[in-house]
């Protein structure tokens, strides 16, 4: 057990996917010699080279255009979009191509490319440097969507989406990246949850939480806090958004009778929506209220002075868990 | 030979300013001019036997035929769509024979002509235009990848894969390259000057292929460039080449050439290859709404296939006996096709729910087993 930040542990699961295969390419605007901005492949050049660690050219859909090539050449492409709010030059490559190679090709072609996005706010960036675009991509059939929370799930996740043979956009939570927690590199990954299940962080038996990347530490803390004042709150983090762990999510409800979701992204047709339409389809009759969202508002990312006001913090989050109470 | 073509654009130096960009003179690659003549360029040596050249006439004249036979079944409602390659048969002909059995080749939709040189049964193409499948070959098995109908898209994955050569050390001597179609309306597009500029700075070996057949849509030329396309590439730092793309012995030389040069890891070329779309862009289409009667007479008397029908005939290495059986297996050609068409069963409606991912997918198993059960839920003569 080694104990490491969540941006170490992913520079270690990727260092032991490239050990491990020498299909797997790392590449991106950066990640060579300086490392990334957030330092996720540093180290990674200067070990596996410059044909399997590459510095880019600046083109977002140049990336993803050119791993699909590469992955029809039998290679398996890292690819990273350097923040969130870059990747929409890619968008067409991503929904229109990658998702859909498989199925054009009646199965013949396999797409395994992981695409790492730093996602979210709340690290006072300029504008498109904090968004969370996850809802475009679960929206996306073909693509799987996962979104890592802390140190443990990222160094298995990032190896999990670079074995898979299906495309995979991979969240990390840009604001948690220096937050720490115990890695064990001994362990295979036959140990590690499977990457689309979710996984109850803290059991509960009044309201069910559910939350991913980023909004599980804020999600955790609040549940903390509500058990000094007596309610019992399960917290769930979600992990995989798509395909969503429907089975983990909804056998919570079922005990709970009590719901709400919570994410950085703007609630309107946000993961949300969909898990509340799943929820009460499946859950109606043991739902004691309705499924309670907080998130974002229906407005672009604000500048980073107001942050604070967009993203859902602790008090946000317990007064959505009151209101499960209330109405 | 050197042929100069539309002087317009090619403006004497230093008129600059704004009004017309200053350009080199431009320079057209052809081998066998509009009348059937041989000629000669002192770069692009081509030898070919009889045999070869009679070969490359019965390809151009059995994809015509393919295209004509698709044509008439979109017009009776077997063919949702059909992309006519009418016109560019020399381009695609020329450039497709060019390539060596490992060479790979991604098209756009309209290179059945290509796709015909690689091997794949005109059936297949079909499958996709009836509305029975997305494509749905296996582009490792024919060296030739799916078709890709959002513009341009293609000329990345063209280069990443032609990066995939280079990590695979298949660069050099018995070495592999890319060639990757588009068109003139596709070098507007972003991935396409996204892919030159990969393809330059890797040295991928990869050849641009781009059929400039004057029309993108509605759209003539002059709303994609001011300058001739080939001479773009200069400003990605590799060479550009012009040819007379209704010509299959130049399209022939040339892309041979350009290929070569890549698979020995000397990088990208493009290739413009001069031609006109004589069709509508595709069957929905209505091209006498936006261009002259006029301007297709005169692209008539450069067809592709008569020139190399006048050659054979004038040098005597085809009689009226070659011809006639090269007609007769177009026919033949397309009759199987016709039937085939016909014949073709829709899929499954499960269908819908395969090859969506490679691993299982909880939510996808879900909805196949309720629409599997809704469907049998249906008795006797509801049954779908």
């Amino acid at each position: 057990m080694t104990v490491m930040t969540l941006s170490k542990a992913l520079n270690a699961g990727l260092r032991k996917a490239l050990e491990d295969d020498p299909r797997v390419l790392v590449m991106g605007e950066d990640v060579g010699k300086l490392g990334g901005v957030f330092r996720v492949t540093d180290g990674l050049q200067k070990d596996f080279g410059e044909t399997r660690v590459v510095d880019t050219p600046l083109a977002e859909s140049a990336i993803i255009g050119t791993a699909i090539g590469l992955a029809l050449r039998g290679y398996r492409p890292v690819c990273e979009i350097q923040f969130d709010g870059f990747v929409f030059p890619a968008f067409d490559q991503i929904v229109s191509q990658l998702a859909k190679m498989r199925l054009r090709s009646l199965g013949h072609v396999t797409m395994p490319v992981t695409i790492r996005i730093p996602c979210g706010g709340g690290i006072g960036a300029v504008e498109h440097h904090s968004e969370s675009p996850e809802a475009l991509f679960a929206h996306t059939a073909g693509l799987r969507v996962v979104a890592c929370a802390n140190s443990t799930d990222a160094y298995a996740m990032i190896q999990q989406s670079i074995r898979c043979d299906d495309p995979v956009i991979f969240f990390e939570p840009k604001r948690r990246y220096w937050d720490k927690a115990e890695v064990d590199p001994a362990a295979g990954l036959g140990a590690a949850l499977p990457m689309d299940r979710a996984r109850i962080v803290l059991d509960g038996t009044d309201v069910t939480l559910l939350c991913y990347g980023p909004m599980v530490r804020t999600c955790v803390e609040s549940a903390v806090a509500a058990r000094a004042e007596g309610r019992s709150i399960e917290v769930i983090d979600l992990r995989s958004l798509s395909p969503l762990d429907l089975e983990t999510i909804c056998g919570s409800v079922r005990h709970t009778g009590r719901c709400v979701v919570a994410h950085e992204a703007p609630v309107t047709g946000g993961l949300g929506a969909e898990i509340a339409a799943r929820i009460t389809q499946e859950c109606f009759y043991q739902l004691e209220s309705p499924v309670l969202r907080v998130g974002g508002f229906s407005t672009p990312y604000p500048p980073s002075r107001l942050e604070d006001h967009y993203l859902p913090d602790l008090d946000r989050v317990l007064d959505a868990v009151d209101r499960t109470f209330t109405v | 030979m050197t042929v100069d073509a539309d002087g317009a654009v090619a403006a004497p130096r230093g008129s600059g300013g704004l009004d017309r960009p200053p350009g080199p003179r431009t320079e057209t690659i052809q081998l066998l001019t509009p009348e059937g003549e041989r000629v000669e360029h002192p770069d692009y040596p081509l030898e070919l036997t009889d045999g070869e050249v009679k070969d490359l006439y019965r390809d151009l004249v059995l994809v015509r035929r393919i295209d004509t036979e698709a044509i008439a079944l979109q017009r009776q409602g077997e063919l949702g769509i059909w992309a006519s390659l009418l016109g560019q048969e020399a381009a695609q002909v020329g450039s497709g024979r060019a390539l060596g059995p490992r060479d790979m080749a991604f098209p756009t939709y309209r290179e059945h002509g290509v796709a015909w040189c690689r091997g794949l049964d005109p059936i297949r193409l079909l499958e996709l235009f009836r509305g029975v499948s997305h494509g749905g070959w296996d582009p490792a098995a024919y060296r030739f990848h799916l078709y890709t109908i959002v513009i341009g898209a293609q000329t990345l994955h063209a280069t990443g894969y032609a990066m995939g050569i280079q990590r695979d050390g298949a660069v050099g001597e018995d070495g592999e390259a890319v060639i990757v179609y588009f068109g003139d309306g596709a070098t507007s597009q972003g991935d396409v000057n996204e892919a030159f500029i990969w393809a330059s700075v890797f040295n991928a070996p990869v050849v641009f292929f781009c059929q400039n057949n004057q029309w993108a849509i509605s759209e003539p030329l002059e709303r994609q460039s001011r300058i001739p396309l080939y001479q773009r590439a200069s400003g990605f730092g590799f060479p550009g080449v012009r040819v007379d793309g209704n010509d299959v012995l130049a399209c022939l030389a040339v892309t041979r050439k350009a290929m070569q040069a890549a698979r020995e890891g000397q990088g990208p070329t493009l290739i413009e290859a001069f031609t006109y779309r004589m069709g509508a862009h595709t069957t929905t289409d209505d091209p006498t709404r936006y261009r002259l009667a006029s301007e297709l007479e005169a692209w008539k008397l450069k067809d592709p296939i008569e020139r190399v029908k006048a050659y054979l005939v004038r040098t005597g290495a085809a009689g009226a006996s070659f011809l006639e059986e090269v007609d007769a297996e177009a026919d033949e050609l397309g009759s199987r096709v016709r039937q085939a068409c016909l014949e073709m069963p829709d899929p499954q409606p499960l269908a819908i729910f395969e090859n969506v991912y490679a691993e299982p997918h909880t939510l996808l198993d879900t909805e196949r087993e309720q629409y599997a059960a809704y469907l049998d839920s249906f008795t006797g003569e509801e049954v779908r």
